[in-house]
């Protein structure tokens, strides 16, 4: 034999030093720096986080673990899923339902029995799937279990008869576009296209409280570093290296013996679990769900916001949706009338100029600078000979 | 024993080879046009046997029959002492130690030379099993003694993408070893490699007769020659020689086929 046996695997821990430390000062910055600027800091100091920060970034967090669950099935898989909004909102309903549920007889109409929504519509008692929801462990337990059986059912039905490429995409996009119809309708006992909103509070803590906001920024920090680990964890696995290949390769895949269904399949449910729990995260911090989240357009900005960043990285996902959803709070806030043109535009400019994002980028640049340094020490010891 | 063999440890077994591969009496036909026509062909166990014929001569549909992608009209298969391979289906070929290279290399491009040795090495296909799984010792040594089979070593950790055509070859020939295939067939193993890569392929060839029964089909004449094996040249969908290099190359019949076109 060769080598020195212990040099052959190469060595997989979840994180290099590098990455730690990286995910550490991240983490910390947002679940100890951030707060205690807004709640220790007096205001109007110069290093003061205006409350409205709070829940905006709180909602970013969100978005990026939704791109996560993106990048493991797009990045890795190669499943293009223009759906995975559905999952997000179905999670973010299940939160609603049970904070719908918080709010008890402090309702317009005072009925302790029933939502609002459901009064105004003449409803005489709760439909059979809004029991349990006033218990949060159970609408904890459907955040997860709703989009991944919805996951599961739509994955099988179109891995197993081998729908790949733009035909997938295709599918996911009317999946969501049915949920959003379906969602629509008044009888369908989801509040309509009004949605789910006037919430009162969450597990006992009043839902428009500072310290609460706080509470949910940290909790979605917690959340996006968790599933960070996790998809970290899934791509550094056996498995992470046959969903690489399954993407490069199908049906060699298959030659090889792998179930490519049971791979893609894993990775379809594992994200959209995901991406139902940044759902039943983000639905507090903006104090409304609504069929609008599961407009198809919804799911397409989620697939560019991995591509801004650079697929296939995790890290990459992570920043673009926040780049994204910064550049997207600040335009339609300064020059709403702007902002589909620059998601045009960005669509065009990812696709052509930046194939691998803005990681690929920061990667490219690095190498060449490397590159340049080398020449130029050559030179220089040239030059002193 | 015959004298081609007999260089390869096989010496402790001086009963006569055994039959490991026996195409019986196979037609197979394209609408109406024999790509094989009662093709008949003995490869014995730990043999190396070369086939060579003009394009077109059913070399390629020859192999689609035995590894059961081509089901024949006509005619029967059988592999080890009774199992009649024309009756099973791909899967189950592959698993009874039936490994096949295919002309075009697909290695896996994104994984490195190691990772695409661990994905083909013999462990559970399971989902849960390969997202906790753990490379064991006898997988990194059978992963250590394919590199160094296939010439791999010091490219270990090279993205296949990275490598040369011939290196990609050799990676794909290394993710059929590592499952210790009873018989190779190789599919044109050195079409588009250099001089040198096909030098090296003849020696990795050699290196593995004896361990494995090997079937090569191939073009190139001076590889063929650089092998020295037994050399068997179909046409027209059935054997025309068979025989040593210099044998069939003097056959009336070959040269004629050969020049003929
Ligand atoms: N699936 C198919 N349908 C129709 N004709 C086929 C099919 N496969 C092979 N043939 C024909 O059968 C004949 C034998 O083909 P085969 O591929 O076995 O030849 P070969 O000896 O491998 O040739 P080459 O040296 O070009 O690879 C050819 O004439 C080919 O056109
Ligand atoms: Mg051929």
């Amino acid at each position: 034999m060769t080598d020195t046996p212990n040099d052959g695997a190469p060595r997989r821990s979840l994180l290099t030093p590098r990455g730690w430390a990286v995910f550490l000062a991240f983490g910390f910055a947002l679940v100890v720096v951030l707060p205690i600027l807004n709640r220790v800091v007096v205001t109007g100091s110069f290093t003061h986080v205006p409350d409205y920060l709070i829940p905006l970034i709180g909602k970013y967090c969100t978005y990026a673990m939704l791109a996560l669950a993106m990048d493991l099935i797009w990045g890795y898989a190669g499943i293009l899923s223009l759906g995975q909004g559905a999952f997000f909102a179905l999670g973010g309903y299940c939160m609603g339902m049970y904070l719908m549920r918080q709010i008890g007889d402090r309702g317009v109409y005072k009925n302790a029995q029933l939502p609002d929504f459901m009064v105004f519509l003449n409803w005489k008692e709760l439909p059979w799937y809004w029991h349990g929801f006033d218990m949060f462990w159970f609408a904890a337990i459907m955040v997860v279990l709703v989009p991944g059986a919805l996951a599961l059912i739509v994955g099988w039905l179109t891995f197993r008869s081998r729908v790949t490429g733009v035909y997938l995409s295709i599918i996911t996009q009317a999946m969501t576009f049915a949920l959003l119809l379906a969602f629509f309708r008044n009888n369908m006992g989801f509040g309509g296209n009004n949605g789910l909103t006037d919430f009162k509070d969450i597990l006992g803590f009043p839902i428009q409280a500072q310290s609460t906001r706080v509470g949910l920024l940290i909790a979605s920090a917690i959340g996006l570093g968790a599933t960070y680990l996790i998809c970290r964890w899934i791509v550094n696995s056996k498995l992470g290296r046959v969903l690489l290949a399954v993407r490069d390769a199908e049906s060699r895949v298959r030659f090889l013996g792998y179930s490519v269904t049971g791979a893609k399949l894993f990775v379809f449910v594992v994200a959209a679990m995901l991406s139902g729990i940044a759902g039943a995260l983000y639905v507090p911090q903006v104090g409304i769900i609504n069929p609008g989240e599961f407009s198809p357009a919804a799911s397409i900005e989620i697939a560019l916001w991995v591509a801004v960043g650079g697929r296939g990285t995790l890290a990459g996902a992570v920043i673009g949706a926040f780049l994204v959803n910064i550049a997207k709070t600040w335009l339609t806030g300064a020059a709403p009338e702007i902002w589909l043109f620059f998601l045009g535009l960005l669509f065009i400019v990812v696709t052509l100029l930046l194939p691998r994002g803005v990681v690929g980028l920061v990667a490219d640049q690095r190498e060449r600078w490397r590159a340049r340094q080398a020449a130029r020490q050559a030179q220089a010891a040239e030059a002193a000979t | 024993m015959s004298a081609a063999q007999s260089e390869n440890g096989r010496t402790t077994t001086p009963r006569r080879a055994e039959t490991l591969l026996y195409l019986d009496g196979v037609s197979v036909s394209f609408d109406g046009f024999k790509a094989l026509n009662e093709l008949s062909l003995v490869i014995d166990r730990g043999e190396l046997r070369t086939v060579i014929g003009p394009n077109g001569a059913g070399k390629t549909t020859m192999m689609d029959v035995i590894t059961g992608k081509t089901r024949p009209d006509e005619g029967t298969v059988i592999y080890g002492a009774d199992t009649d391979l024309t009756r099973l289906d791909e899967s189950a070929i592959a698993n009874l130690g039936i490994g096949r290279k295919f002309q075009k290399p697909t290695v896996f491009e994104n994984l490195t030379v190691f990772e695409n040795l661990e994905l083909a090495a013999r462990d559970s296909r399971g989902i849960f099993r390969t997202l906790l799984a753990k490379l064991s010792g006898t997988d990194l040594a059978r992963i250590d003694e394919t590199l160094a089979t296939t010439g791999l070593v010091e490219h270990r950790h090279r993205q296949a993408g990275a490598l040369s055509h011939g290196q990609k070859q050799w990676l794909e020939i290394g993710m059929l070893l590592i499952h210790e295939p009873q018989i190779l067939l190789l599919d044109e193993p050195v079409a588009g490699m250099t001089d040198h890569e096909t030098e090296q392929t003849a020696q990795l060839i050699r290196r593995l007769t004896g361990k494995h029964t090997l079937v090569v089909v191939e073009h190139d004449m001076q590889f063929v020659r650089d092998l020295g094996a037994r050399v068997t040249v179909l046409h027209e969908g059935s054997v025309l020689a068979e025989g040593s290099i210099d044998h069939v190359q003097a056959h009336p019949r070959v040269i004629e086929v050969y020049l003929g076109r």
